[in-house]
């Protein structure tokens, strides 16, 4: 399984997830630029990265001009046909905007931009520690779509406290239901807020990250 | 328009200066070539009154690879072939106007001056300092600072890895903003901001020009009163999306070979970077202003050299290369415009629609040209004599250490930033190890070069105001502390030298004593100054500020396992004291602000003990000999061993007698080149056998323990406790109001 990684004009975490793809998960990755559009090089077995930053400056709204560049034409295509999408932070608002993921990302509770560890659960109930940078991070949707989310098990990440348990205490940014992360109803796009490439590595003192993306299921 | 003495000193020079204009041109300028004098005659630009200090800092030797005010930031030998390039500066009066902006084009301003000479920058740091923060202006201040430098490094994606918040009354109506940047480079790759090659096209890239910030080089340099909130215009507006792509496209447009030199363009725009790279390259400009994209319309030729608007690069590029250069910035969707050529005869001269604007010979421009240089007077000030007059015998000792404790790690100087700090993205780039591992110098990879870099800032100015000359020794002496402490080796300095109006004679005591003490105590400890930045006029009606020469330091670790951090690590680990308890209590944060008393000495500080200290410390870390470092410096003993109690939760347990010692002196006393380590129970002896042998002063101090805290067999509660109230009292402070 290979990766490839959208680098949007703004994106700056882009580097970040080829070094913790490639360095400490011993992935393939390809890097990829927003102006071209050809993925042939990738099968629906691979999986495309839209990294975190702010894309197009995230002027009019976060993800909202990312969505209609010509590699995000060939994205959604890709999704379409089953391939494996993941979106981390501005990846998830871009997700989002594009209509691959259901919910948008409003400003934070606290109208603040937070950087910090938090803890997210997965379903077993584990707490993984990873770092979320955001200013638009409260995950929210109707509530009709937020049961369709639970009924299909879309929640794939909730925020918690250190011993695992989900509630106001661990929840960053107001999110709706706690959630961090949600995938679709294929199972094949994933989009979550808080950055699994800054724990990939025994130098930055967290491994936990790498969990993550054996949760989702991209480490085969 | 008739040019009169009277139209020079609108503009901010004086007779003098005016004469010498006139002098050096042969005669009088005209509107837009005075104003060219005026931006880079301006203190901020020409540092005419500080540069005869700065002359006698040491600015070359050890691993510099470019020697100070060569070029726009220092850089220094990493080894494997790597280079290391860092400087700090100040926006200072930009942010006491408009918080938000003031401090996002500083962060924006300093990113530049790193990737111009094709370093990627891979940290931020920054140095910032307010009123009483129970105030409500400081609070608005505080938000509109913390949310701009933020806001532009948040975007532009370089980390914010470190940084330190004073409050004291003295900043109220002149805050500091101070921002420090980091980059790497293959040492060989280093782009100068020379013009070079007669006939070589001159390009200018990034933003669009409009009228913002005109004249900010020249507002910088006067003191702050009511009507300078009229200055608006002359706070610049950043674009950080603007400046990722200009980085992305600066760093790929090197890699063509088609650059003979750059610069960006910061204080005084146009104008400055022209004439800074035509200086030094003994060359001349013709410059088309007419070609320079702007965003208004009918800007006239004086605007346009003085802009300070932001996100703009000058680049000289060779002959014939022009399309590989055109073509990596429409890659990046930024704007790229040939808008002169290189000459040959040292002039600058600039044209608008064919018409000659201004013509003025480069180097009169520039430092170390033409631009005048000033020695003034200085006179020791007035309020020495209350600080001679302290007497601490007046002050009675605590009774109460762990209420003391309890209410110093609630004083905002010394309490949990992290209201701050996690507004700031400090992990992007996935290199900064200190997010999990604390230590007192930030420890980020230096991805690519096999080593990693330790970095900091420090300047306690209350020591600055109590004692200049020792006041600098210290900031210069605490920042290589923090780096050893975290297994570093310091290599080099930049600083930022923030003080009052130097035509006071008195402020210029300040600022002469400072330099001489930080030159000083660089030179022992073996670490240049690679250059800075120098903000004079941090003034107003009631007063200057604390002299405050921020000094930002840079150590290499080869080896990243040789990183030390600064929490407990077990349960049971013996916690020394090193260094030598001092019956001193002065110009400490207890004496200041829980007893009131705003005048008294520097502490106790000498630089051969506290040089030896940092030896020894390096030494015990590199063998292993200590599992915990961490510096004395605000709040004393107390706090720095509650700071290593927190991030795992450890408690300590200890037993002393203060010996002859008072206890506020024992406890909270801030004399310097001290440091609190832990080992553990096997390695114990070694240690002291160690510092036996080589002579330091040390004070077993107790243990480790599971979580509680035991003083001399009081029980002060759990760390838990003391964590929480370290952690919300700024949060307290901004929600009470």
């Amino acid at each position: 399984m290979k990766f490839g990684v959208v680098v949007f004009p703004g994106s700056n975490c882009d580097r970040d997830m080829q070094d913790a793809l490639q360095h400490d998960l011993g992935k393939e990755v390809i890097m990829l630029w927003h102006k071209d559009e050809d993925l042939s090089m990738f099968t629906t077995e691979d999986c495309i990265v839209l990294p975190g930053g702010f894309s197009y400056g995230d002027y009019l709204r976060c993800g909202a001009i990312a969505r209609f560049s010509p590699m995000m034409k060939s994205v959604i295509e890709f999704a379409n046909k089953g391939g494996k999408v993941l979106g981390v932070c501005n990846g998830f608002q871009i997700l989002c905007e594009s209509g691959l993921l259901p919910g948008v990302l409003l400003q934070n509770a606290n109208q603040q931009f937070i950087c910090k560890n938090v803890y997210i659960s997965n379903k077993a109930g584990q707490a993984l520690k990873i770092p979320i940078a955001h200013g638009e991070g409260r995950y929210h949707a109707d509530e009709a779509t937020l049961d369709e989310l639970e009924q299909n098990n879309q929640v794939i990440f909730r925020y918690c406290n250190e011993s695992g348990d989900v509630g106001e205490t661990g929840n960053p940014n107001g999110a709706s239901r706690h959630i961090a992360g949600i995938r679709n109803k294929a199972g094949n796009v994933f989009g979550m807020m808080p950055h699994p490439e800054r724990a990939t590595s025994t130098a930055l003192g967290n491994l936990d990250g790498k969990e993550v993306f054996s949760i989702l299921g991209l480490l085969n | 328009m008739e040019i009169t003495v009277k139209t020079a000193q609108q503009l901010r020079l004086t007779e003098e200066e005016f004469e010498l204009i006139k002098q050096k041109l042969g005669r009088t300028p005209n509107f837009t070539e005075l104003c060219a004098f005026s931006g880079m005659w301006s203190e901020h630009c020409s540092y005419k009154n500080s540069i005869k200090w700065l002359k006698t800092l040491p600015r070359d030797g050890g691993r510099m690879l470019v020697a100070a005010g060569e070029e726009n930031a220092g850089l220094m030998d990493m080894g494997n072939g790597f280079g290391v390039v860092f400087k700090i500066e100040s926006h200072n009066h930009p942010s006491a106007i408009e918080p938000f902006q003031g401090a996002a084009t500083g962060v924006g301003g300093i990113q530049r001056d790193i990737f111009t000479m094709g370093a990627r920058p891979i940290a931020s740091l920054n140095s910032l300092r307010f009123g009483n923060l129970n105030d409500k202006k400081t609070q608005r201040l505080l938000g509109g600072v913390v949310h701009g430098i933020g806001h532009y490094g948040n975007c532009f994606g370089v980390p914010t890895v470190g940084g330190e918040v004073y409050f004291e009354d003295c900043y109220h109506t002149n805050p500091l903003v101070n921002a420090m940047s980091v980059g790497i480079m293959k040492a060989k790759d280093m782009i100068s901001a020379t013009a070079a090659g007669i006939g070589n096209p001159v390009f200018f890239v990034g933003s669009a020009t409009g009228k913002d910030g005109i004249g900010g080089a020249s507002f910088a340099s006067a003191d702050i009163t009511a009507e300078s909130a009229e200055e608006l215009p002359a706070v610049q507006v950043g674009d950080p999306f603007q400046e990722k792509k200009l980085l992305e496209a600066c760093l790929e447009v090197i890699g063509t070979n088609a650059v003979v030199g750059m610069q960006d363009m910061g204080a005084a725009g146009i104008i400055c970077s022209t004439a800074e790279m035509s200086a030094k390259g003994g060359v001349g400009m013709r410059i088309d202003l007419e070609k320079v994209p702007t965003r208004q319309q009918n800007m006239k030729a004086w605007e346009l050299l003085l802009s300070e608007s932001q996100e703009r690069m000058l680049i000289v590029v060779e002959k014939g290369k022009e399309d590989a250069v055109l073509k990596v910035f429409e890659k990046w969707d930024l704007a790229a415009s040939n808008i002169g050529e290189v000459t040959g005869d040292g002039m600058l001269r600039f044209y608008m629609h064919g018409e000659l604007e201004a013509e003025i010979p480069a180097h009169e421009l520039v430092l170390g040209g033409g631009a005048p240089q000033y020695t003034r007077e200085y006179k020791e000030p007035a309020y020495f004599e209350q600080i001679k007059a302290f007497n601490a015998d007046t002050v009675a000792d605590v009774t109460d250490i762990k209420a003391t404790a309890e209410a110093l790690v609630q004083l905002p100087n010394i309490a949990s930033k992290r209201w701050v700090y996690t507004q700031y993205d400090s992990m992007v780039g996935a290199a900064n190890t200190s997010t999990n591992a604390p230590s007192d110098a930030a420890i980020v990879l230096a991805k690519g070069t096999g080593k990693a870099l330790a970095v900091t800032v420090d300047c306690n100015s209350k020591y600055v105001f109590a004692d200049p000359y020792t006041g600098g020794m210290i900031a210069v002496a605490e920042a290589a502390r923090n780096i050893v402490c975290s297994g570093g080796e310091p290599i080099g300095v930049t600083n930022c030298l923030n003080f009052g109006n130097p035509y006071d004679p008195e402020v210029y005591y300040q600022f002469v004593k400072a330099v001489t003490g930080m030159g000083d105590a660089c030179r022992k400890f073996n670490t240049p100054v690679t250059g800075g930045n120098v903000s004079f006029y941090n003034q107003n009606p009631d007063g200057p500020v604390y002299p405050t020469p921020t000094i930002g330091m840079v150590g290499v670790l080869d080896n990243f396992e040789d990183r030390m951090t600064l929490d407990f690590k077990s349960a049971g680990d013996v916690i020394l004291l090193i260094g030598k308890q001092q019956n001193d209590i002065a110009s400490s944060e207890y004496l200041h602000k829980l007893k009131k008393v705003t005048h008294s000495p520097a502490p106790h500080f000498n630089l051969d003990e506290e040089f030896n200290l940092q030896q020894f410390v390096a030494g015990v870390i590199k063998n292993r000999q200590v599992v915990s470092a961490h510096d004395i410096s605000e709040g004393g003993l107390a706090v720095a061993l509650l700071e290593s109690s927190f991030n795992r939760g450890l408690g300590f347990d200890i037993t002393i007698d203060e010996a002859g010692i008072r206890k506020d002196a024992f406890w909270f006393g801030e004399a310097q080149s001290r440091v609190v380590v832990s080992t553990t129970e096997a390695n114990l002896a070694s240690l002291e056998s160690a510092l036996n042998t080589a002579g330091i002063s040390y004070t077993k101090l107790g243990t480790v323990t599971t979580g509680d805290i035991r003083v001399n067999g009081e029980n002060w509660g759990t760390v838990k406790e003391w964590k929480e109230k370290y952690d919300t009292a700024i949060e307290k402070i901004l929600q009470s109001v």
